[in-house]
Parts: C-alpha cells; sequence; structure tokens
C-alpha cells in the first residue's frame, strides 16, 4: 500500500484475549465480551421498555411491543400454529444477530457477527434443531422429503442426492451469508477510512479530496445498518421457513 | 405446544454441544489470511463456547422472564378492550331493552287512557240517556197526570154548566113571563138544547 503504511483491513477481526493470562486460559477474547454487551442491551432494552406494563404504552415499551409482535407475526405466520413454541427461539436468534450487527457498527467495537465460527455455530444449531423436530414431529417419513413427490423412480439417483446435498449445504449457506455480508462491509469501512489517512499525507490536496471517502463511509455506514437488519432478518425467516417444513405434515 | 417447547430446548442443548465439539476439533487449515478462518486459534473457537453459552442464557432469560412480561402485557390490553367492548355492549343492549320498555309502557298506559276515556263517555251516556229517560218519564206522567186533572176540571165545568144553564133558564123565564117554571120541563128543555149543541 501507499506510503508505506502497512493498514490491514483484516486486522479489525483478530481476537485478542482479555484481562491477561485468564483470558488465555479461558479462551475469553473481545467477542465474546461483545456478545455479553448485545445480550445485556437487548435485555435492557426489553426490561426498560416494559417496565411501565402499561395498557396504553410510552414510547419506549411501544418499540419494545413492537419488536415481540413483529417476531412473534414472522414466527406463527411463517411456521403455522406450531409456530408459538419456536417464536422464543426465533426472538433470540434475531436479536442476538440485531444486536451483534449493530453494536459491531459502532466504532472501536467488534463485530461477533463477523466470524464465520459464531455465524457457522448459528446456523449449525438450527440445522440442528430443524432436523430434531422433523424427526420428533415426522418421524421417519422426514426422509421421504429427498425423493420429490411425482418424480420418475429413475431419476431417483440423480434427485436424492441432489436433495440431500442441498439440504446439508443450509446451514453453510445461512452462515456464510450473514459473515461474508458483515465482513465486507467492515472491510468497505476500513478500506475507505484508510484512504483517508492516506490521503492525509499528502498535504492540503490530500485533505480536501479526503472528504470523499469520509462521505462514502457515512453512506456506507446508512448501508450497513440496512444490511444489518436486513441479515438478521433473513436469518431469521429462514430458521422459520426451515422449521416450518420441520413440523408440516 | 408444551412438547414443542421441550423439544427446542433440548435441540439448542444438542447442537450447543455438538458445535462446540465441532469447533474444537477444526483443523487448522487457513492459519494464513483471515483471522476468522484460523481455527488452530483457541480464542476463535472459544467464542462458540462462550457463545453458547452466551445464546443459552440469553434465550432462558427472554423465554422465561422477558417475553412472558411483554405477552402478558399485550394479553391484558385486549382482555381489557374486549371486556370494555363487551361493557360497552352490554349497556347498550340494556339501554336499547329500557327504549323498548319504555315505549311500551307508553303504547300500554296510552291504550289503557283511551279504554278508560271510552269507558267514561259511556258509562256518561248510558247516565244520561238514563236521566233523560228518566226525565222524559216523570214528564210523561206529569203531562198525562195534568190532562186527567184538566178533563176532571173539565167535566167539573161541563157539569156545572147544566146547573148553570138551569139556572139561567129559569131566571130568564121567569124574567119574560114572570111565572116561576116547571123546573121538570126547563131541565127537560135544557137536556134537550145540549144534546143537540153537543152533536
Amino acid at each position: 500500500m501507499a506510503g508505506g503504511s502497512s493498514i490491514n483491513v483484516l486486522e479489525q477481526f483478530e481476537l485478542h484475549p482479555i484481562l491477561g493470562g485468564l483470558g488465555d486460559a479461558l479462551r475469553l477474547s473481545q467477542s465474546p465480551v461483545y456478545m455479553v454487551v448485545a445480550v445485556c442491551l437487548v435485555l435492557a432494552f426489553l426490561y426498560l421498555g416494559m417496565r411501565p406494563a402499561a395498557v396504553v404504552p410510552g414510547r419506549l415499551q411501544a418499540a419494545a411491543e413492537v419488536c415481540y409482535e413483529f417476531i412473534h407475526t414472522m414466527a406463527v405466520d411463517t411456521i403455522g400454529a406450531e409456530g408459538a413454541a419456536f417464536f422464543p427461539f426465533v426472538f433470540t436468534l434475531f436479536f442476538f444477530i440485531l444486536a451483534g450487527n449493530y453494536i459491531g457498527l459502532l466504532p472501536f467495537s467488534f463485530t461477533f457477527t463477523s466470524h464465520i465460527a459464531v455465524t457457522f455455530a448459528l446456523a449449525l444449531m438450527v440445522f440442528v434443531l430443524s432436523v430434531v423436530v422433523s424427526l420428533k414431529s415426522q418421524g421417519l417419513r422426514f426422509f421421504a422429503h429427498f425423493m420429490p413427490d411425482g418424480a420418475s423412480p429413475f431419476l431417483a439417483p440423480l434427485l436424492i442426492p441432489i436433495e440431500i446435498l442441498s439440504f446439508l449445504s443450509r446451514p453453510v449457506s445461512l452462515s456464510i451469508r450473514l459473515f461474508a455480508n458483515m465482513v465486507a462491509g467492515h472491510v468497505m469501512f476500513d478500506i475507505f477510512a484508510s484512504f483517508v489517512i492516506m490521503l492525509a499525507s499528502f498535504g492540503v490536496v490530500g485533505d480536501v479530496f479526503a472528504i470523499g471517502p469520509i462521505a462514502i463511509n457515512v453512506a456506507l455506514m446508512a448501508l450497513e445498518l440496512l444490511v444489518g437488519v436486513l441479515q438478521a432478518y433473513v436469518f431469521a425467516i429462514l430458521t422459520c421457513i426451515y422449521l416450518r417444513e420441520a413440523v408440516a405434515h | 405446544m408444551r412438547m414443542m417447547t421441550k423439544t427446542v430446548r433440548a435441540g439448542l442443548l444438542m447442537s450447543a454441544c455438538g458445535v462446540s465439539l465441532l469447533a474444537a476439533t477444526a483443523p487448522g487449515a487457513y492459519a494464513s489470511g483471515m483471522p476468522q478462518l484460523d481455527f488452530a486459534n483457541p480464542l476463535v473457537t472459544g467464542q462458540v463456547m462462550w457463545g453458547a453459552v452466551i445464546f443459552l442464557v440469553f434465550y432462558l432469560v427472554l423465554s422465561r422472564a422477558m417475553l412472558p412480561r411483554v405477552s402478558r402485557v399485550l394479553e391484558d390490553r385486549a382482555h381489557r378492550i374486549s371486556s370494555d367492548l363487551e361493557v360497552a355492549r352490554a349497556a347498550k343492549h340494556d339501554a336499547d331493552r329500557a327504549v323498548a320498555e319504555l315505549q311500551q309502557a307508553r303504547k300500554d298506559a296510552m291504550s289503557e287512557a283511551q279504554a278508560n276515556l271510552q269507558k267514561a263517555l259511556d258509562e256518561e251516556r248510558q247516565a244520561a240517556e238514563k236521566q233523560m229517560q228518566d226525565i222524559n218519564a216523570r214528564l210523561d206522567k206529569e203531562i198525562a197526570d195534568a190532562e186527567e186533572r184538566i178533563a176532571a176540571e173539565k167535566a167539573r165545568a161541563l157539569g156545572a154548566l147544566r146547573d148553570i144553564a138551569l139556572d139561567t133558564t129559569q131566571a130568564l123565564v121567569q124574567r119574560l113571563t114572570g111565572l116561576a117554571p116547571d123546573a121538570q120541563l126547563v131541565a127537560q128543555k135544557v137536556e134537550g138544547a145540549s144534546a143537540r149543541r153537543a152533536v
């Protein structure tokens, strides 16, 4: 890179042990700390919002109720009557991801949803849950779904592997979608921010031109706010869709 | 519903354990480049373990404490609104019934008053008719009495007329002739004359 300044856009994703040796021993990096912060923020929002428990809600309570009803409607509409049982899970998932995405947008913070290990763990959890629910509610008929209805039996050797492959790729696509979106957004932030620093080394002209990347970063922030909620929504709605298939008879 | 919730919890636990194991045994093949793919780094897999714990706690707190609170408030509100509507509906029903009763009572009272009026009129008319009949009867009787009295008086007058005629005839004859007429003959002649006059 220009100016010999070694700006590493991937450096922001590095994990560092906190509390020195204790963090090393407990494998505790800043990522779980931000998870705790995100969870506490969501819980505080709900707690403070619902503390009045008023019949006519105030602003914060109305916001908390909107969040509740948004996810509840999504879960029940998508999954069906059994959706109410999965609603707390979908709610947890959605707000865990949303809070993670949004906390990561604060300067000097860390985005735990930009780690494939985290997103894949979440996706695998959804996948395992949907398989467990499928086996529980459909039994062995679950495996019949790998052979599409009405297809010629001669196509079975072709169709069944394809179906199994597409089924198994669900957690992969689910996790990579979120991970890639978060990484891409933060890399873009870093690149344009480093442009500003590079331009600053060119004197006054550079200072003037540095307005461009800053403006782009402002626009990127707006985009990332959209992406943050959109990815959380996509993750939650796909979870609902997988669970609907699982409970469908 | 209860079973489903249990299933969710069991699934969460199972997958949390599964992910931890999987992540812990993943090879560190991508040590270069992205820090996220450096699975040899214990911190990368460590965040999965911590994340599983944090997610589980988050799930439990939400599903046990927070979300029931929200749903309770929402249910309370829905219940309150529906019960208020119910009360309003009942009040409207009562009011409608009261109005109907009032109108019925008014109608009844009106018809009763009409009947009473009719009855009073009828009684009055009957009483008047009876009084009229009584008066008529009394008048008829008085007329009859009066006529009777008049007839009696007339008969008496007529009876007296014969005596007066006899006396007058006797006095006339005596004045004209200077002789006292035979009372027998005078009576006979007056009888005859009055009989002719009566015819």
